[in-house]
């Protein structure tokens, strides 16, 4: 593309063109490097230092592990600490239920979530997405508006709301609706609401722009040829929105399986998810190598899955063209 | 020429910076302390008398200063951390030791509180007292009176017998998310040495806790004090100084919620906040200096007179306010005080089963 752009610019003066047309495919490849780069100093390098303190083991020194890979002792010190590398601690994890129950109850937690949150995120998106031009910027900076305040902040007020002499529960005993005040704070009910609400944006915006996009005259043709509005809906809207949902579901899911502040703040003391188990590892036990290997495993279970996912997908759009 | 003008002092702030380490008449100390832990007018007055500037950070638990200080690198001068964690930093190599002949305010210390602190920090070489206190039990007066018939909560029994608790599971028991400090108190209520490391008394004290268990809300180890204020809750097990906390914004609410504090008959641990400085710190004389001064009884008086709890130094107490002198649940009585007991930090083994244990009660995985 920028080889013929180039060339068509100065047909005339080839002997310039060349270095010109040299200089814009390195500008190109810079583009694409950047990104690379990007996940190279922020993904893959930290990726492997936890990846290496989870094959060290744990020591009362600084830092507390043991061995640590430097030169001190020279290039046979490297290598020296380098087979003293091993894979104990992944041994561990699994003579213990503890963190297999752990993963799985952060998934299933993650899990049903991550559907609320599509459920209650999508019409909200719908109606932004159809909302008159002018009232959309309004609406979007709505959405965003929330991010205004401290994370935390937000999740204190839920206990607020929610706690049995709280705002809810006034409301709804001065209405009469209940005559005993709700138990929700410190129950799982509360650990799905803390998240639905915390993760909602990451929902509708990527949904919001995905229905923005969509052509409507093609539900009007359907609606024009004697298809329901429900069918046309799942027929055509929903298809068609499938890439902001997936989207979407994906920004709620990662971050929601290693969730720690919600649950440790309006989920009970039972809730037994991986982001506690590995905030004990770390902090309890001072254990950095396990609490590595558990966070090496966490990264295993959410990355596979969703590369495969991911591939399935390439492949059936490819198919579908 | 604007932009240049522009240029010329953002460079010329950049380069004050940079250098502002390297003037010796800049004297500056990096403190990290624990949060709303002292009355802020020391540093100003420390200021005022030594010229040096006082960088105060703080942070609200061990654990994130413990991080820190085993990655190495803080640029802390001097951290307080609590003397268990202190003990295991120490063997880690984080500290360096004190130059007494630096220190002559040492010769204020308490020696009953000095005696004890040498179990963690043996010969007080690494660390000087900040602050100490117990673990106890928080309540709200009118609710217990409610549920117990008694307004006065004096043991370990009011919490470890499962009849008595499950009168106030109702009101709300909130327990530290904390095993180093429950499970010795579960040990002491059972008779047993708080500091037993033996497998089978752990499994004691955790069958203890387990009989109790479906009676207590939640583990956590800073949101009782909010909702001891509020009157959501009407025991907790906590620290004497957040209790304090809680009782004080209780009165400043004026929701009629009175919060009252116990150190319980059997015993009840203490601990103790140590002020050290880091094997690595920037400014070793200007820390000394300013633990020297945090030595001077009139100054760690006016501290203890601001958050309530007790210090380890003794000649300040004829400064300390009266009321907070005489309350003994800040400054235990004698008799109290030879029943008050302290935990060695457990060695990584134990302190897995601790964990494990710690786990298995708050989970029931």
């Amino acid at each position: 593309m920028t080889h013929i752009a180039a060339t068509a610019s100065s047909p005339t003066q080839p002997a310039e063109a060349f270095p010109t047309t040299l200089a814009k495919g390195f500008v190109n490849r810079l583009v694409i490097i950047i990104p690379y780069l990007w996940l190279l100093f922020f993904f893959l390098v930290p990726f492997i230092i936890v990846f290496k303190i989870s094959l060290s083991q744990t020591a009362i020194s600084m830092p507390p592990y043991t061995p640590v890979l430097d030169f001190k002792d020279g290039v046979s010190g490297f290598f020296a600490g380098f087979r003293a590398l091993n894979f104990d601690n992944y041994t561990w994890l699994t003579q213990d239920a503890l963190y297999f129950n752990a993963y799985v109850t952060s998934l299933i937690i993650a899990a049903i979530s991550t559907v609320l949150t599509l459920i209650v995120g999508y019409p909200i998106a719908y109606g932004m997405a159809r909302a008159p031009a002018t009232v959309r910027p309004t609406l979007l900076m709505l959405v965003i508006l929330p991010f205004w305040t401290s994370f935390l902040i937000r999740v204190y007020a839920w206990i607020g709301i929610l706690k049995p002499e709280g705002l809810l529960n006034q409301v709804l005993l001065a209405t009469g609706l209940i005559s005993q005040p709700l138990v929700i704070l410190n129950t799982y009910t509360a650990i799905f609401i803390g998240i639905v609400y915390s993760y909602l944006p990451f929902m509708v915006l990527p949904l919001y722009s995905s229905l923005e996009k969509m052509d409507y005259s093609l539900v009007e043709a359907a609606e024009d040829l004697g298809c329901p509005p429900i069918g046309a809906f799942w027929k055509i809207t929903f298809p068609l929105s499938l890439p902001g949902v997936v989207a979407g579901c994906l920004l709620v899911f990662i971050p929601a399986v290693g969730e720690f502040v919600i649950p440790d703040l309006l989920g009970g003391s039972q809730t037994l998810m991986i982001g506690k188990t590995l905030w004990n590892e770390f902090f309890s036990n001072r254990d950095w190598p396990v609490s590595s290997a558990v966070a090496v495993i966490l990264l295993l279970v959410l990355t596979i899955p969703i590369m495969f996912f991911q591939q399935a997908q390439a492949k059936a759009q490819e198919q579908g063209r | 020429m604007i932009r240049k003008a522009l240029w010329l002092s953002a460079t010329s702030i950049f380069l004050t910076l940079f250098t502002a380490g390297g003037h010796a008449e800049d004297r500056v100390v990096n403190v990290y302390n624990w949060s709303d832990y002292i009355d802020s007018s020391i540093i100003d007055d420390f200021t005022k008398k030594t010229g040096i500037k006082v960088v105060y950070d703080t942070f609200d638990s061990n654990e994130i200063l413990e991080t820190k200080l085993l990655a190495g690198g803080s640029g802390y001068d001097v951290v307080v951390p609590s003397a268990n964690f202190l003990a295991r930093q120490i063997q880690a190599g984080v500290f360096q030791k004190l130059d007494k002949s630096k220190l002559p305010n040492i010769s204020n210390m308490w020696d009953v509180i000095s005696e004890r602190t040498a179990k963690y920090d043996p010969g007080n070489e690494y660390s000087v007292n900040y602050m100490w206190g117990t673990v106890g039990l928080g309540y709200n007066v009118k609710k217990v009176q409610a549920a117990l018939g008694t307004d006065k909560i004096d043991s370990w029994d009011t919490f470890f017998n499962p009849d008595k608790l499950a009168k106030l599971k109702d009101c709300g028991v909130y327990v530290l998310d904390s095993p180093a400090d429950i499970i010795p108190a579960a040990l002491k209520y059972l008779g047993l040495d708080p500091n037993s490391t033996s497998p089978d008394d752990i499994a004691k004290a955790e069958e203890a806790l387990l009989k109790v268990r479906p009676y207590i809300r939640k583990f956590h180890s800073s949101e009782y004090i909010n909702a001891l204020a509020n009157g959501d809750i009407c025991l907790a097990i906590g620290w004497s100084g957040d209790v304090f906390q809680a009782r004080n914004r209780a009165q400043e609410a004026k929701q009629g919620v009175e919060i009252g504090y116990s150190v319980p008959k059997e015993g009840a641990q203490m601990w103790f906040d140590q002020m050290a400085i880091p094997a690595d710190a920037p400014h070793v004389a200007d820390a000394l200096e300013f633990i020297n001064y945090m030595m001077t009884p009139e100054v760690i008086a006016k501290s203890s007179n601001y958050v309530l709890y007790a210090n380890g130094n003794k000649a300040s107490q004829q400064f300390v306010d009266k009321a907070i002198l005489e309350d003994t649940s800040v400054y235990p009585d004698a008799e109290t005080t030879k029943k008050l007991y302290t935990v060695a930090p457990y060695d990584p083994k134990t302190q897995r089963v601790i964990t494990r244990t710690w786990t298995k009660i708050v989970t029931g995985q």
